[in-house]
């Protein structure tokens, strides 16, 4: 499918520069081409055939993607959009490697793709390959030092029997409120099973019917910040077929990044006339774990002392502006203090796989994180996507504070929060 | 192209990173916020002291290459395209905040430091500097200061020059030198540093900026008020001045910005009303509310038919919204917007939005006006396409006819903005020609080579003023 930069978002782009300051890879490198308005007039000088596409191949790549210029933007530029066409456009006289391209499409792309890779990493984990792999330094060999520095920060994961064990649904605790339909993802699911059953758990608390709907894979996020758009719309179609036939309330995620790209399945399939209008129905239904837990409280916690910071999803808070709600919950935590990070609205250097693409500028961005979650004197740093918490603990690492910071998403916190205030079972 | 010697002759300067040559980067700095204009430069240049850029411009004195200066490319008279190729000069490495004066209460600064960087660091100490273009989040000091930029409190604080004390420039070809300084009282020679104030990189490179700062005012207070017709708004800013209350912002929003606004953000907005004022006042908090509560009366006097007033921040920040969001609900309305800031004496301002309102029905436009009512600096924003060429053409008509309009309420055609490019056609209309006669003997003093932001200020050949009729 030839995906065209559109002249009408370009357009809009009146280069009044409101955004210079809020991107992230523009404040770390100081050019223009650095910059969202830059790469907009770049894309624009490719659609006007002032530039070929490979000649802005090195801004499009350095790109986060984590939108923060678009609350920056006066003018409403739908800058992710026209990123993703840009994209789109390279991928087509740059394919990706045909290794990455497989992987996509079959490992993270296929719901059995997503069950064979948590069962390939597991055994990985479990016969100690790992110490093998990092002695010989292969990771970075084949998939380079972004790669690499990922592998040593996954967690152990979930095994066989665990994931075996999960049930196609949980029932309210008590009188049901909602029936909710729990999207798992694909890494989020493979690395942090356990945040999802933790989520699930919370929700049933509260009165949630949670279904997992069989037949859902990856949002397809990925795909589509890589450029591969038919892969995108494909993963879209595939979601949405699965989840509309329950007649849920809502769609919930715990990953800030899904939970994005879900929301905007009615513009992904905007032009397509059999699938417009199931989009919207679809993404209108969407939430993030913490927004309709806010929703549905209040939430009884129990004691959770420490002092807690957060760091937003860049998705989550520039594409489903979600913002308030897990501070809100973090302030609510009995006996726990709350301190706002600064500049928790900039990335952290994850931004899905640019931290393995451009590792040296994640890095750069990671750095100057990690030194600022240290400036707050946090014990625990929540984070609400899973790039992003691979990316800190990997950060908070690299500073020597693995020591002092613990990195914890969310729905772990509130979990164990709401566990505390009535261990399961006692609940009325 | 430049010659591979002058090439390495510039890298040589800033080191080889800070030299961009790629058909991307040329791309990317051939522009600035104005719509229309754009121009491909040979080299861009990063420089990151005052002595890397005094040795830039010994290359470019030495082989005659244009030089066009920029910060953050905000400016909106194409003042910052590289209008004659050669070399872009951009400041932003140039960042650093080096010393907050509290005895002398001064700030030096870097060209590239972001006004609103400066703004929290003089604040984060009590201090106050008032200029607050609207850009302030992404412009730059030295971008300020070569336009004198101005802001919403222009009225109470004055602009851009009058917070200049001192500076540190590079000459054309290449010598570093400073002018003024710390001292109040300083009457040694011609005063350079008021003329290179809004100088718009004709004349030197400045590099270094040393301001005046005020002890933080106390406290805050808000007004909105809505009015049926723009006479009435322009009454109550009368004799509120006239009333000896000088408030720190002033804003005022037509009709059409009203709605605008409203179809956007939906504030609960009068969009029958002619007119809004947005009235601030700043010092002790007895002070504040006192004027307020009289600027309140006498809006309400003048026929104001909603006052609203606060002193609560979160409720005053709900008044200053509609303000706020002024630029981008217009912004959204189509793909080009053209911003001006054609401003006349406040006592002009009615007359003055009703011969934008005729005019732009003359040439069947979308233009709305909101701005500074307190120091008559309005803001006509036409809301056009610039695929659509014959429209551009009326675009172009409508606003030939408001500066002249401007001028003959004693106005200009430009109160913060800048010529540049865009304006330069207009420039002797408001100067005459013996204002740019002894201009251009000035830029010749500083500059005689030319090459110093070549194509700005002064146009190749100015146009045939248009006869307003009233």
């Amino acid at each position: 499918m030839k995906v065209q930069i559109s002249e009408d978002l370009v357009l809009n782009c009146m280069r009044c520069g409101f955004c210079l300051p809020a991107c992230p890879t523009y404040r770390e490198k100081q050019v223009e081409s650095a910059s969202p308005r830059g790469r907009i007039a770049l894309m624009r000088a490719v659609m006007e055939d002032k530039l070929d596409i490979l000649d802005i191949a090195d801004p499009l790549d350095a790109c986060l993607g984590c939108r923060a210029c678009e609350p920056a933007c006066p003018a409403g530029v739908t800058y992710g959009a026209i990123l993703e066409q840009g994209r789109a456009q390279l991928a087509e006289v740059r394919p990706l490697p045909g290794v990455v391209r497989w992987a996509y499409r079959w490992l993270l792309g296929t719901p059995g793709g997503i069950k064979f890779s948590a069962w390939a990493l597991w055994l990985y984990q479990k016969l100690h390959l790992s110490s093998l792999v990092r002695r010989l330094n292969l990771v970075e060999k084949i998939g380079g030092k972004g790669l690499a520095d990922m592998e040593k920060v996954i967690p152990p994961v979930a095994s066989p029997a665990q994931r075996a064990a999960r049930k196609p649904a949980y029932p309210a605790v008590g009188a049901r409120r909602y029936r909710v339909a729990f999207f798992l993802g694909c890494l989020s699911d493979i690395v942090f099973f356990e945040t999802n059953q933790n989520a699930i758990d919370v929700l049933t608390r509260l009165g949630c019917d949670v279904e997992l709907p069989a037949g859902q894979g990856c949002c397809g996020a990925v795909h589509s910040h890589a450029g591969e758009h038919a892969m995108a719309v494909e993963q879209a179609k595939r979601n949405i077929a699965a989840f509309e036939a329950g007649g849920y309330d809502f769609i919930v995620s715990t990953a800030g990044g899904c939970g994005a790209a879900l929301r905007e399945y009615d513009k992904l399939l905007a032009d397509d006339p059999d699938w417009a209008d199931r989009a919207r129905a679809f993404s209108a239904r969407c939430r993030d774990f913490s927004e309709l837990v806010e929703q549905l409280g209040p939430v009884p916690m129990g004691e959770m002392p420490g002092t807690y910071t957060y760091q937003d999803s860049c998705h989550l808070r520039n594409v489903q502006k979600v913002a308030a709600p897990p501070r809100n919950l973090l302030k609510a935590l009995p006996g726990a203090r709350f301190v706002e990070l600064p500049e928790a609205d900039r990335c952290c250097g994850a931004a899905g796989t640019y931290m393995i693409t451009q590792a040296l500028m994640s890095d750069r961005i990671l750095d100057d994180k990690s030194e600022k979650v240290r400036e707050t004197g946090a014990s625990t740093l929540v984070v609400a996507n899973t790039p992003c918490h691979l990316e800190m603990l990997e950060g908070i690492q690299r500073a020597g504070l693995a020591d002092q910071v613990q990195v914890r998403h969310i729905a772990d916190v509130v979990a164990e929060a709401v566990r505390k205030a009535a261990p399961a079972g006692e609940e009325a | 192209m430049l010659r591979p010697e002058i090439l390495s002759a510039l890298q040589a300067a800033v080191g080889e990173e800070w030299c961009l040559t790629s058909k991307a980067d040329l791309v990317a700095y051939s522009y600035d916020a104005t719509p229309l204009y754009q121009r491909l430069p040979d080299a861009v240049v990063l420089p990151r002291t005052t002595e890397e850029v005094a040795a830039v411009m010994r290359v470019a004195h030495e082989h005659r290459i244009p030089v066009h200066t920029r910060g953050a490319g905000t400016n909106l008279a194409a003042g910052t395209v590289p209008a004659e190729g050669g070399i872009v000069l951009s400041l932003n490495r140039m960042n650093k905040i080096l010393e907050i004066d509290q005895e002398n209460l001064t700030a030096t600064a870097e060209a590239g430091v972001i006004t609103a960087d400066l703004h929290k660091a003089v604040e984060a100490v009590g201090l106050f500097y008032p200029p607050d273009p609207g850009s302030m989040t992404s412009s730059t000091l030295g971008g300020n200061v070569m336009e004198s930029a101005g802001g919403l409190r222009g009225l109470k604080y004055g602009v851009t020059k009058d917070y200049v004390m001192g500076l540190t420039a590079v000459t054309a070809d290449g010598r570093i030198f400073r002018a003024g300084g710390k001292n109040v009282k300083d009457v040694a020679g011609y005063d350079l540093v008021k003329l290179i104030c809004g100088s718009e990189g004709t004349l030197c490179i400045v590099t270094e900026v040393t301001l005046k700062l005020l002890p933080i005012p106390e406290t805050k207070r808000t007004a909105l008020a809505a009015f049926p017709d723009m006479e009435a708004a322009a009454r109550a800013v009368s004799k509120i001045i006239a009333a000896r209350i000088i408030p720190c912002t002033l804003e005022f929003m037509d009709n059409g910005t009203i709605r605008a606004v409203e179809e956007y953000v939906g504030l609960g907005l009068p969009t029958d009303a002619a007119a809004l004022l947005l009235i601030q006042q700043d010092g002790p908090a007895s002070v504040c509310d006192a004027d307020i509560a009289r600027i309140a009366e006498i809006c309400r006097q003048e026929g104001a038919t909603n006052v609203e007033h606060a002193s609560d921040p979160a409720e005053q920040d709900r008044l200053m919204q509609a303000r706020r969001w002024a630029l981008s609900a217009l912004a959204r309305r189509k793909p080009t917007t053209i911003l001006e800031d054609a401003t006349v004496p406040r006592s002009q301002i009615a007359p003055m939005v009703a011969q934008i309102q005729r005019i732009a029905e003359k040439y069947r436009l979308d233009i709305c006006t909101f701005g500074h009512a307190g120091d008559g600096n309005l803001h006509p924003t036409c809301m056009t396409d610039e695929r659509n060429k014959e429209e551009l053409e009326r675009v172009e008509q409508a606003f030939a006819e408001i500066f002249a309009a401007a001028l003959e309420l004693g106005g200009t055609i430009t109160g913060e903005h800048g010529v540049g490019e865009a304006k330069s056609p207009y420039l002797e209309w408001k100067v005459g020609p013996v204002g740019i006669e002894l201009m251009k003997n000035i830029k010749k003093a500083f500059d005689p080579h030319h090459i110093l932001n070549p194509g700005k200020l002064f146009a190749g050949e100015t146009r045939k003023r248009v006869v307003v009729r009233q």
